[in-house]
Order: C-alpha cells, then structure tokens, then sequence
C-alpha cells in the first residue's frame, strides 16, 4: 500500500491542533487532585515552548458535573460555555485549550448541538445577550490540554532529562495508557485516533521511551460516571468497574497509569486504596499499587522537573517506585513541606496497601 | 469486624462481582471429566428438547440445557445442588435428536462431584 492511500484511510482519525495563541480553560477538579498539573502545562507551554496562552479570572465552572448529575439544564451549561466563549473573542483569541476531559465532552457536544440544530445556538446567543449584554465567536480550534502535549511530544522529548526506561534492566517501563470516555468516546472526530485508535496518550509514551500495555479491559470505562459517584449508594458500580480493569491489567506488571482525564486519574488512583481496604486486593509489586499520574506530570517528570514540584505527593498510591526506575533523585524529607519549608502535614499510613521504604522513611 | 461490615460501615457500599465468563479463572476439569466419560455430549446442538420434555422441570426450575451450558464454560458453582431435582427418568434420553446419553451425563457429574469438589474456581 502506498503511503498517500494509508494516509487517506485514516484521514477520519487525525485532528488538527492549534500551534499557538491559546485561551486556556481550568479544571474545577484538577487543582486539588493534582495541583501541580496545571500548572506545570502553563510552565511548559510559556517558559519551555515559548507559547502564547491566555487566562481569564472571569471563567468559570463549565457546570458539566451538575450537568452529568441531571441538576443543571442543557440551556442553562449551554448559556455558561457561550460565556466562555465570549471571554475567549473578547481577549482576541481562536482557539481553546481545555484542561479537563469533562468539559472538553461537554464544549463538543454543545458545539455539535449547535451545529445541527442553529436554532438553539440563536437562542443561547439571546440569553448570553439579555444575561450578560455579550456575544461571541465559535473558536476556531478546540483542544484539550493532552492534544496539545501531543502535538509538542516531540519537542518535549528532546529537553527530556528521563526516559520512560527502567534504569536497572533497561527495559521499556510497561505503561497503562487510560483515555476519558468524554475525550472520545462521544465524538471521536474531536479526539487524536478517534474512538477506535486513540493515540494521544500512547504518542507520549512511545515518544518519551515507553511501552504500552495491550490488556482486555483497556478500553473500558475507570467507573467515575457522574451518576454513579455522585450518590454514595451508587459507588460500589463505580469501584467495580474501576477493579475489572486493575485485575485485567495486572497480570502484565504496568509500571504505572497515565490517564488524561480528571475523574479518571483520581479515581484510578483513590480507588485502589478503597479496594485494598474492602476485600485486602492490592495491584502492583509488593502491595505497594500502581501510581497513576497525569500527561503533564509525565511531561514534566522527563524533562527533569522536581516531583513534590510537580505535586506528586498528593497521590494516593506513591510514586517513589516509579522515580526510583527512572533514576530521578527525590529528598523524601521535602517530600510534605511547602517550598519554605513549612510542614503541610503527613497522610496516615494505609493498613493493606503499602507505601514503600522511601515513604516510610519520611513519615 | 470481618471485611464484608467494614465494607459496609466503613464505606457505604460494596464490591460488586461481575457477571464476565473468564476461562482464565472457570474450572474445566468438571467438564473435561464429564466429556470424557460422555463424549456423546459434544453432538449436542442445543435445541432443548430434552428441557422440554423434562419431568422434573415441570415442578422445578431444573433444566439440562442451561446445565450444559454451565457445565461448558465452567461454571460449576451450583450445579451439585441442581443435580439433586433430577428423577432420572430419561425422558430427556428419549427424545434427544443426537443421541446423547443425558441420563449418563447426569450420573457422571454426581459421580465426579461424589469424588471432589469442582465448585472452587482455580487460582
């Protein structure tokens, strides 16, 4: 087969991202979980690509979890991301950057509503109007945060200080690649890979070194579901889904999870605590879990960034057995202080699922 | 506390097992025994004429197709108790279009149970 006939083939699975001049949109989530996340992107794409990207104080919630939990109506999540929209045109921006994959799901589908029904979109303009007195352009480009590390993997790769290889064997790190349901799933012309071959996140890990796992379960759902998490009673549905896809992917010893949404990432990681808490299952060598981090906090691993910098003591499962295979050096006794060495206090030690000797040592 | 009212205070809901066929984890040896002393049991095709015509299903929810569906993916877990409903009338034997030895498949699996127990998945 010729290369411009593979080329047309899988025209449908390419997306074209923006190269520059952002209008960057915070998680509501992300800055808890993973508060180093964000804010290394910003780091990145300002002081190491030398990118534009612009945030506004005004943006706010996309309200997409009251959305998903049936407590916002569509015309009401409709009318705050048309706000956004016109926050985005009245800082002279095209294309979004979005930080969450809950939001990226909830800005496409709104974009596709739009498209198909103009009707709704004129009425939402007239809320925005009466609401606010402002109007607004469709950007030009939608990315979440993920495409953009994506498409830069390349220039990450050669500042890179780390490879995702076990400096005691030599090995490729085996990795679990994890993608949102709402990064693709709901329309896969808005994601890299579409539905069927999302490649975003496995770009990043054949780029930066690493291998990635082909396990049965690697395309299902990590259980979140808005519905399901939101009431206790409902839970059990999600932890349950959450532990079909650990014991599918344990067999194949990952090194760690690299998830590119959110509620994945919290709850893969979170999760593994509960499990190891109900029925004494714990995943990984030694009972110790399998870290799950963030693309950024990946990125910024291998470019040789400070891991408490990069907020990775804020993981439930400890990421010391990962840096210890990458050969990155960490002082566990900065590991709880703030950067003037302030103490921000130690979690407890969980009963089954085990945090290693590096951790001990400093709790 | 055992783990299940820890699960229960401690959490407010519980680890729900799935409902997924894994012949990883399902035990095939109950199968295997059985197959070999009734090797008539592969000519099976499923019609379940013999759950039809069965006695025992009229007061009972006993039914020999849905046994040998669970006896072939490996999923023993209840079959002893089932094996009891049966009055081994061989009836099913009678009608069955390919000649498999029902009543026999019956005796074998109370036999091979007689003799360990396959209920446990393997490890």
């Amino acid at each position: 087969m010729e290369n411009h006939s593979k080329k047309f083939i899988w025209r449908d699975y390419q997306k074209e991202i923006a190269d520059d001049h952002f209008f960057y949109v915070r998680s509501c989530i992300r800055q808890t979980f993973f508060p180093g996340s964000e804010s290394f992107f910003l780091r990145l794409m300002r002081d190491e690509l030398g990118k534009d990207v612009f945030e506004d104080a005004r943006h706010t919630t996309c309200t997409g979890i009251g959305f998903h939990g049936d407590i916002v109506p569509q015309d009401t999540i409709m009318t705050v991301v048309a706000r956004h929209f016109a926050l985005m045109t009245e800082a002279g921006y095209k294309n979004i950057a979005i930080s969450c994959v809950t939001s990226f799901g909830i800005y496409s589908e709104i974009l596709e509503t739009w498209k198909h029904f103009p009707e709704i979109e004129k009425r939402i303009r007239e809320s925005l109007k009466k609401a606010t007195g402002r109007t607004f352009e469709i950007p030009e480009n939608i990315a979440h945060a993920s495409d953009i590390i994506y498409k830069f993997r390349n220039e990450i790769a050669a500042k890179a200080k780390f490879t995702l290889i076990n400096k005691n064997t030599g090995a490729p790190l085996q990795i679990v690649e994890h993608i949102g349901c709402h990064y693709s799933k709901m329309f896969p012309e808005y994601g890299v890979g579409g539905a069927e071959f999302p490649q975003v996140l496995v770009g990043m890990i054949k780029t930066w070194g690493g291998k990635v796992i082909d396990y049965p379960e690697r395309r299902h759902c990590c259980g979140f579901g808005f519905r399901q998490y939101l009431i206790q009673a409902n839970r059990g549905y999600s932890v349950s889904n959450s532990k079909k896809k650990f014991d599918s992917m344990n067999p194949y010893q990952p090194d760690a999870i690299i998830a590119n949404c959110p509620g994945c990432a919290m709850f893969m990681d979170k999760w593994q605590y509960t499990i190891a808490e109900m029925e004494g299952t714990t995943y990984g060598k030694e009972d110790a879990g399998i870290p799950v981090l963030t693309y950024e906090e990946f990125a910024g691993l291998v470019m040789g960034y400070n891991p408490w910098d990069l907020g990775l003591q804020m993981h439930q499962v400890q990421v010391e057995p990962l840096l210890d295979k990458m050969g990155i050096a960490y002082d566990s006794s900065k590991k709880f202080k703030t950067k003037d060495g302030k103490d921000i206090g130690k979690p407890q030690v969980p009963e089954s699922l085990k945090v290693g000797n590096s951790v001990h040592s400093c709790c | 506390m055992d783990i299940a009212g820890k699960n229960k205070s401690q959490f407010g809901y519980s680890l729900t097992k799935g409902r997924q066929i894994d012949y990883d984890k399902n035990n095939m040896k109950l199968r295997d025994f059985v197959i070999s002393n009734e090797p008539s049991l592969l000519l099976c095709i499923g019609c379940g004429g013999c759950t039809a015509t069965c006695t025992a299903g009229g007061f009972t929810n006993f039914n020999f197709r849905k046994l040998h569906n669970l006896l072939m993916r490996g999923e023993t877990n209840n079959l002893e108790e089932s094996m009891k409903k049966c009055m081994l009338c061989g009836k099913c034997k009678l009608v069955c279009p390919r000649g498999v030895n029902t009543r026999n498949v019956i005796f074998t699996i109370k036999r091979a149970f007689a003799m360990t127990d396959f209920s446990k998945p393997l490890k």
